[in-house]
């Protein structure tokens, strides 16, 4: 079976495509196998889902290295890779309500927050990422002009293995389709297993677009079977991840171990958020929440580590808390809905732990703490943690959910040593009402991004990645097209006499 | 008698086409104080509109009131206050609108400027694609950050729109993307004038503004005549930049009066006298179709046209044989004929300066008319494709700019001597090498004075590959990122946060 039955906003049936996307057709996978696919507002499963084996994923490599070397790659034109990339954000607009439910019911996201903002901001990816396909342009380099004629060309790295998370199911989908395609990569993508069926529904409008065969390929699965058969492939030029770190540790391992394909990685973060004295009391506290209660914390550069300077403290926590309890937790098909549940039972059971091992090490819950009662989805309530010090757990390690851990500080060398002790380095903020200050800490937090009087915010056209452990390369900006390049110098030599031997 | 309303109809084949008559500023038509246009079809010689409708010109109070509201626009609706992501969105609108109206627009366009319909077809999908091209770039403009000192500065460039453009362009290819796509796509505003013998395409085109959603005075089309209209942009003290397309004598002027009035920033695309060279080597039948396509294509109305052919002397004999044969098999006819593929010239001046030049080259320069050299039919402007050899290199019409479908081929005997004749002229727009050998072709290429060089190829540009002359061929460069450029200040700016100083400083 390729396709079944999902029950969708209003209990609306829809069928939905659950197979194997390979060469534009959708087939099961080699075994039969399958892998469940929950609702986490509910509980309840959703549907099975074909589950790629590592001979699928040869097929699929096979495809798309076909489509490399006949009809994309630098067999397309780039102003057809742009219209291709135009023409699927349209489709994507135009089926956003049906998208946005389906990303809903399959990821615990509001409905209205997946139609508004992810999908919307889905379809400004792709047509940004559509504007720079016949702008990719390499160098002529003067050498000795009478001697040789030199340029670089920037062609297309090849067949690229993308695997994305469950936390922005669409989203992370865009962010790596956009410059692959844009740059004329073909792409074999793995799906997160427990979302994988907007990946799944897009490639529906991938053959509607009109992109030949080969170009997008789509394996759902599992990490340990179609993630690994990916990363260890001998025939994949290049792997994208987004996810843990844990995970990125073993792509980067199989990578370097099989064909030494590129990586890039998009991992974790333990982002610091750091409120001074001079900051806007009412805005940094909208800010805070937003940074960390968005998306019910599970984002990679949720600002979860709060630090407020000792004069504000009082007040500005008291705003927080209450910013806190009036999160708008509810049912995601409900248009209110802007806080929804984790993923998975996992990752709650996870997220409660981590709130016991705070309390166990002295932090005190100024709200929250628990599983929101009034479903039996995996909902955890917008939880803050004071007085946490930097040796606690809950300080030191991702937690990826609604849990917040705060610090006074006094100085701002003390606060700067404190955000900059951490493996990590994705996110970071300051929040200030001194011009000097703002260019002095944005300069010396080490951090791929830093948001100065605000958090979260990201666009399409600036880049977006991690220092540290928090992973290689960028994302999004022109410096996402580069991620998929690669470069060739060439020589013509116009000298009809110049070469000598024995040297 | 002077039509009262601002718009008229005008029927071409089955089609009931409403055309403006007015001036378009501020997103509404209105009437002009300036001399009025009466538009001529010059394969027929008759006004395209019917009798007493006149097109509206621009006074220079009408285009002070375009750069007010140019200026408006872009300090409130515009510029920077729009983000990329809408102003590339808009654009995009526009193109789809043009896309959707081709049919109308290209009949309009052939009538008025005399190009034959396929090739006014051909005219708007290249307007369609530069919009989008630059559409992609609108949110893509990208500044420096400049390390300083970490500890006490950091440095930045903006990239910022200039502001109001005037932009006058030229009647051989009315369609106008090249000035408008890359001002819009970086937030400048426009005062734009049409040409006098075209003004028609642009005033349909300002509807599609509207339509798309355009803030008004982001676009304000004001035409006219030189003398009135394109001198009020040149001197106008409220613009920032003009941008000119034309002849370089008229670009000339236009650069006095920049420099006259504001210093506004000016970039010229101007005439040449380009040399398509063709070398023993070259695949010589593609040669002479690519020679044939420069000179003849638009009626040789094109700045950039290969008007001048250098034949090495072992194929000089076999390559005039073959381009009296490409050119005498070139179909003119009716331009609204879809088999026509030339047409007449634009107008009665330009067809008897053409004229002129062909009975210099026969009775002054004494050459001699391979093919060609009168006029065809009995109606409309049309001349013969016309080919002169036996010619000196330094002949008048082997050194003026003619704009017309008239070619002079010259002989050459080595690589230095074909450069020296390429280079021997004012001008240096465009040039071509034809030969398979790839030394000689970098060696030629780096050595000729041309902002273009075509190899194995010519005519055809590209909207991401710059576009521009040496010498009096022009200013700057239009297509391409470079193009932005044109339509971009730098600002620097430098954000101390260091200790504070003494003052007097001690050095």
């Amino acid at each position: 079976m390729v396709n079944a039955e999902i029950a969708l906003l209003g209990g609306r049936k829809v069928t939905t495509p659950t197979g194997l996307f390979i060469n534009n057709e959708w087939v099961p996978s080699s075994d039969g196998g399958t892998f469940e696919t929950v609702n986490p507002a509910t509980g309840q499963k959703l549907l099975d889902v074909s589950s790629a084996t590592s001979e699928d994923v040869d097929k699929a490599v096979a495809a798309a290295r076909k489509a490399f070397n006949t009809t994309w790659g630098r067999h397309s034109v780039p102003t057809e890779r742009a219209r291709l990339l135009n023409k699927l954000a349209d489709l994507i607009e135009r089926d956003a309500q049906h998208l946005g439910e389906l990303e809903s019911v399959n990821s615990g996201k509001g409905l209205r927050v997946a139609r508004d903002y992810d999908i919307g901001d889905c379809v400004a990816c792709l047509r940004y990422y559509a504007g720079w396909a016949d702008k990719i342009t390499g160098q002529t380099i003067e050498v000795n002009s009478q001697a040789k004629f030199v340029y670089t060309t920037q062609d297309p790295i090849g067949v690229c293995g993308q695997i994305i998370p469950w936390n922005y199911p669409m989203m992370m989908w865009c962010w790596k389709t956009g410059p692959a395609l844009a740059a004329g990569c073909t792409i074999v993508m793995k799906p997160s297993e427990l979302t994988p069926l907007t990946a799944l529904a897009l490639c529906d409008l991938i053959v509607e677009a009109g992109f030949p065969a080969g170009v997008v390929n789509t394996l759902p699965g599992l990490g340990k079977t179609t993630g690994a058969a990916i990363a260890e492939h001998m025939d994949i030029d290049k792997i994208a991840f987004t996810g843990s770190v844990i995970t990125g540790r073993t792509i980067m391992k199989a990578a370097a171990s099989s064909n030494l394909k590129k990586v890039t990685l998009e991992l974790g973060g333990k982002s610091p958020n750091i409120i001074f004295d001079s900051a806007d009391v009412d805005q940094a506290a909208m800010w805070a929440a937003c940074g960390v209660f968005y998306n019910s914390g599970q984002d990679c550069c949720a600002g979860t580590r709060l630090y407020v300077q000792e004069k504000i403290y009082d007040n500005f926590m008291a705003k927080l808390v209450k910013l806190a309890e009036t999160a708008s937790i509810g049912d995601p098909w409900d248009e209110a809905t802007g806080f929804g549940p984790l993923i998975s039972a996992a990752q709650r059971d996870k997220v409660l732990g981590y709130i016991e091992s705070g309390i166990s090490e002295g932090a005190k819950v100024a709200t929250g703490g628990k599983k929101w009662a009034n479903s039996p989805g995996y909902y955890v309530e917008p939880t803050i943690l004071t007085g946490c010090k930097p040796e606690m757990k809950v300080v030191k390690e991702e937690i990826f959910g609604p849990v917040l851990v705060v610090t006074k500080f006094a100085t701002e060398e003390e606060v700067l040593a404190l955000a900059n002790d951490t493996t990590y380095g994705l996110g970071a903020a300051v929040h200030t009402s001194n011009a000097k200050q703002a260019m002095r800490v944005s300069g010396a937090l080490n951090s791929g991004t830093v948001w100065v009087n605000s958090y979260g915010a990201l666009h399409n056209n600036v880049p977006f990645g991690g220092y540290k452990t928090s992973g290689i390369g960028r994302e999004l900006g022109s410096h996402g097209i580069n991620e998929y390049t690669i470069t060739k110098a060439v020589h013509h030599n116009l000298l009809e006499d110049d070469a000598s031997w024995p040297v | 008698m002077a039509s009262t309303s601002l718009s008229t109809i005008l029927r071409v084949q089955n089609a009931n086409i409403s055309v403006p008559t007015g001036l378009f500023i501020n997103g509404n038509f209105r009437k002009g104080r300036g001399k009025s246009i009466t538009t001529i079809d010059p394969s027929l010689g008759t006004p395209v509109l019917p009798p007493g409708v006149t097109i509206c010109g621009a006074s220079k109070e009408d285009v002070d009131d375009a750069v007010k509201a140019a200026r408006q626009a872009f300090q409130t609706t515009w510029g920077l206050n729009t983000p990329g992501t809408e102003r590339s969105r808009l654009i995009h609108k526009l193109a789809n609108l043009i896309e959707r109206d081709q049919a109308d627009l290209a009949l309009l366009e052939t009538v008025d400027s005399g190009k034959p319909i396929s090739w006014s077809k051909a005219d708007i999908t290249d307007t369609v694609a530069c919009l989008r091209y630059y559409a992609g770039w609108a949110d893509k403009i990208v500044g420096q950050t400049l390390e300083c000192n970490v500890k006490e500065k950091q440095g930045f460039t903006r990239h910022e729109p200039i502001g109001v453009v005037g932009a006058i362009i030229p009647w051989n290819y009315p369609m106008f993307a090249w000035k408008i796509a890359p001002a819009l796509a970086v937030g400048c505003s426009l005062v734009f004038k049409p040409a006098e013998n075209t003004p028609l395409s642009v005033l349909k085109i300002a509807e599609l503004f509207n339509e798309a959603g355009f803030p008004a005075g982001v676009f304000n089309v004001v035409n006219g005549f030189g003398a009135e209209t394109g001198s009020a942009i040149a001197s106008h003290p409220g613009i920032d930049k003009v941008a000119f397309t034309g002849s370089t004598a008229t670009g000339r002027a236009i650069a006095v009066a920049a420099a006259q009035s504001n210093l506004k920033k000016v970039t010229l695309e101007l005439g040449g006298k380009s040399a398509n060279i063709i070398f023993p080597s070259a695949d010589l039948d593609q040669a002479v179709n690519w020679a044939a396509l420069g000179v003849f294509e638009n009626a040789g109305q094109s700045c950039s046209a290969g008007s001048r052919v250098l034949v090495h002397e072992s194929i000089y004999e076999e390559f005039c044989k073959k381009i009296k044969i490409a050119a005498e098999k070139i179909k003119l006819g009716p331009t609204l004929d879809e088999e026509t593929w030339q047409g007449p010239q634009v107008s009665e001046t330009q067809f008897k300066r053409i004229m002129e030049h062909i009975r210099i080259g026969k009775e002054e320069d004494k050459g001699r008319v391979l093919t060609g050299g009168k006029q065809w039919g009995t109606k409309g402007y049309y001349i013969e494709p016309t080919i002169f050899v036996d010619i000196s290199p330094k002949a008048r019409i082997s050194t003026e700019e003619i704009f017309g479908p008239v070619l002079v081929v010259l002989p050459f005997k080595t690589e230095e001597e074909a450069l020296e004749l390429a280079n021997s002229t004012e001008y240096g727009l465009g040039s071509a090498v034809h030969s398979q050998d790839p030394s000689q072709i970098q060696r030629v290429a780096a050595k000729l004075n041309a902002g273009t060089v075509w190899i194995n190829q010519y005519t055809f540009t590209g909207n991401n590959i710059p576009f521009g002359g040496y010498k009096t061929s022009g200013w700057g460069r239009e297509l391409g990122s470079y193009g932005l450029e044109n339509y971009l200040s730098v600002k620097a700016m430098h954000y101390y946060y260091g200790e504070p100083i003494e003052f007097p400083l001690k050095l």
